[in-house]
């Protein structure tokens, strides 16, 4: 493959690098998105739609979590928790309720994965949700999806509906003995709802703010009973664990992020877009199958997993993107929301931009969040505006370490790793506005227009 | 004791006519028998008396509180949390530019100044047709779409100040405007219904717009031994030479988002207070 190697200063690596995507990609939730109405019940037949959940209520329900947990599938919203094992800590036989609750409160900056799939593919997740419930025991289930998207509640309702008409869903499914049923729920717009317990009392019709713990969802969650919450990808990735076996998830990927993920490039690439393959393909392999950066631009810096996830830098390209690799980088793999950001963008407008969105989206339960993301806005928009002293550095440094891991939920620990990671890699940028009085960028070199002359005349 | 006024509205809230409540009672029912727990059904009858009347009013929480036996400070304390929920009357058309850090770099920015400016409108503001509402909205999951603008939260995928201000014209003259992913526009409070559980029943609505985008299709491609498609541009940025528009600097446009909202119905000055509401 000929590709420049304009987003990075580091060299090729000698394996993988120069690899087709035919090999490097590996489509499975998104394998017949680009079909006719690919989110029809008879589209996903098409494609072993439901064949899951017939090897599934063949098994008993404890050989299920077993098998999910042999896979080796972790949570796709961001943490990586072991799916199985959630599933595992539901107590049975306890004579309460058990209650599925799906995450696709999909908000994370740079997230965008949920949302697509969901919009493509609905069934993928009203089938991983019914083998969930089977293995868990529930009888209820809902989908938490954010209230913005409209375009995909339409193709969620329409999934429900022909799945219950199906017998996919309500009484005795497939003659099981299994009765479930799903609700979807909209919600409001509050990226905090995407905690699982703000979430849970949001779904109990109050203000989205988190629940101490413990007890954890799966001991008191939904109505203080037994509650397994899980993000959309990670239920939507069962069924093809269960029809295709843990040993095919498991030949894919590491030891310890074996499975396919999606993968969301956006930014300053050439192409933006969702790409499914293996855990631990690095950016540059993203970027070389791609077409790179935009013409003629550099990479700057990246988020790996939305904005909530240390920045990284064009040092950074070879590193797997896989749990464990991204964290030994000094960030965390979060939702795979790579976020490509090149040499014309200002680190410290991005940053602001960023912490005004948490200091929005703070729920005010806890004083560090919602008082350090107020001052961190304060002190951000003085530097970008050439307001800023130096000591303003070290006071953000503070802070920020006054809101990370002292704050209730993680939404602070997120408002903190914008500030701590650009400090780190970008110190010399914000001493820059300081001593010239104001930013040095101009943004009009960094929308998508910006070299539209350049384009028309090549 | 001397009378002062603390500008606290008369209490209880004004009751929906008879015929609506009536209506809006069956849709009420409905949607709590879809929960185990009646308070469950807040948020979607929020939704639903958002529908109404465009914005949910002291009325509709009084009907929600009513619904779901609870006080109307706790229905409010709800209804002021969530940035969905519209406390004052509002446009039929609410055109969101998403302005966090992706959108906002990648044009989001200039968009939203170009809005203003045209429309004469602020963030949150009405235009005097009482047809558009601008505001600036977080990441709407649509990175790989950037710039994004929502209208009634269909994508509007891949804008440019240009394709926005003609998008808004044409909302404005009434012109028939589809989304890149979505279906035809109907109004804010008909999606407001659609949010509160009720599927929308127009013929081809779930079908319009086709499957995935062409961003969500580009691995998917790549994999299948397809090379990179060309960028794909929205219809509407397809224009010849447009005047250059004013690229904001990120100091001129500070997002107002943490700036505090008036919360409370105590606010002599809401408009959805005494004065415009039991005062007519």
């Amino acid at each position: 493959m000929t590709v420049s190697t304009e987003y990075g200063g580091a060299s090729q690596p000698e394996a993988g690098g120069g690899a087709s995507p035919e090999k490097l990609l590996a489509p499975v939730l998104s394998a017949f998105w680009d079909e006719e109405k690919s989110w029809t019940l008879q589209a996903y037949r098409r494609h072993e739609g439901y064949e899951g959940l017939r090897k599934a209520l063949a098994m008993a329900p404890d050989d299920l979590i077993a098998y999910i947990k042999d896979s080796g599938l972790r949570g796709r919203g961001g943490a990586g928790f072991p799916t199985g094992m959630k599933w595992q800590f539901i107590p049975q036989g306890d004579g309460k309720p058990h209650y599925l609750v799906v995450n696709a409160d999909e908000s994370e900056p740079g997230t965008c994965k949920d949302i697509p799939l969901l919009f493509a593919n609905p069934h993928s997740l009203i089938e991983g949700m019914i083998i969930a419930c089977y293995a868990i025991r529930s009888s209820r289930a809902f989908i938490y999806l954010r209230g913005e998207v409209v375009p995909v509640l339409r193709r969620l309702h329409l999934a429900v509906r022909e799945a219950y008409e199906a017998g996919y869903l309500g009484a005795n499914i497939l003659g099981s003995g299994l009765d479930l049923d799903i609700t979807v729920h909209a919600g409001a717009g509050a990226y905090i709802c995407g905690e699982e317990t703000a979430l849970l009392d949001s779904l109990e019709g109050r203000r989205g703010q988190p629940r101490l713990r413990p007890p954890f969802p799966a001991v008191a969650g939904l109505y203080a009973c037994p509650t397994v919450v899980n993000n959309v990808e990670s239920i939507a990735s069962v069924p093809a664990i269960v029809n295709r076996g843990k040993e095919w998830f498991r030949s894919m990927g590491s030891e310890k992020s074996p499975g396919f993920t999606l993968y969301s490039l956006s930014g300053h690439v050439a192409s933006p877009g969702q790409y499914e393959g293996p855990l631990g393909i690095t950016l540059r392999q993203l970027l070389d199958m791609s077409g790179g950066m935009r013409p003629g631009h550099r990479l700057k810096f990246w988020t790996p997993g939305g904005s909530s996830t240390p920045l990284l830098t064009d040092e950074h390209l070879d590193v797997p993107l896989d749990y464990e690799a991204v964290g030994a980088a000094g960030s965390m793999l979060g939702t795979k929301a790579l976020q490509c950001f090149d040499e014309t963008t200002c680190v410290v407008r991005a940053v602001t931009r960023w912490t005004e969105f948490y200091a929005h989206e703070s729920c005010g339960k806890c004083t560090p969040c919602r008082e350090g993301t107020y001052w961190l806005v304060q002190l951000l928009r003085a530097i970008e505006n050439g307001e800023g002293i130096r000591s303003d550095l070290d006071k953000l440094n503070d802070i920020a370490d006054n809101i990370n891991g002292k704050s209730f939920c993680a939404l602070g620990d997120g408002a903190a790793s914008p500030i701590f990671s650009s400090l780190k890699y970008f110190r010399e940028e914000y001493e820059q506005h300081i001593t010239q009085g104001g930013c040095p960028f101009d943004p009009a070199k960094s929308t998508a227009w910006a070299d539209k002359h350049l384009e028309a005349r090549s | 004791m001397t009378d002062v006024s603390l500008g606290m509205p008369q209490l209880p809230a004004p009751a929906y006519p008879a015929d609506v409540r009536a209506r809006l009672e069956a849709d009420a029912k409905e949607i709590i028998s879809r929960y185990p727990h009646s308070r469950s059904a807040l948020l979607p009858l929020l939704h639903l008396v958002q529908s109404e009347e465009g914005h949910v009013s002291r009325t509709g929480m009084r009907f929600c509180a009513e619904m779901l036996d609870l006080t109307t400070a706790e229905v409010t304390a709800v209804a002021t949390f969530y940035t969905m929920y519209r406390r004052k009357p509002s446009g039929d058309y609410q055109v969101g530019v998403c302005t966090n850090t992706l959108c906002a770099v990648m044009g989001g920015d200039a968009i939203f100044a170009e809005l203003q400016e045209h429309l004469g409108v602020g963030n949150g503001e009405t235009t005097e047709d009482g047809r558009v509402t601008l505001e600036h909205i977080e990441c709407n999951a649509a990175c790989d779409f950037a710039p994004v603008v929502m209208v009634n939260w269909e994508f509007f995928d891949n804008q440019t100040p240009q394709s926005a201000r003609r998008l808004v014209d044409d909302l404005r003259a009434g012109r028939p405007v589809q989304p890149t992913r979505g279906a035809p526009l109907c109004t804010f409070k008909e999606t407001a219904r659609i949010l509160a559980g009720f599927p929308d029943e127009r013929p081809g609505a779930v079908e319009a717009t086709g499957g995935a985008g062409p961003a969500s299709l580009t691995g998917l491609r790549l994999a299948k031994g397809e090379k990179p498609a060309a960028r794909v541009v929205s219809p509407r940025a397809e224009t010849v030479q447009e005047p250059p528009v004013h690229e904001p600097s990120p100091t001129e446009h500070p997002s107002s988002h943490d700036e505090p909202q008036q919360t409370s119905d105590s606010d002599p000055a809401h408009p959805a207070g005494p004065t415009t509401e039991e005062g007519e």
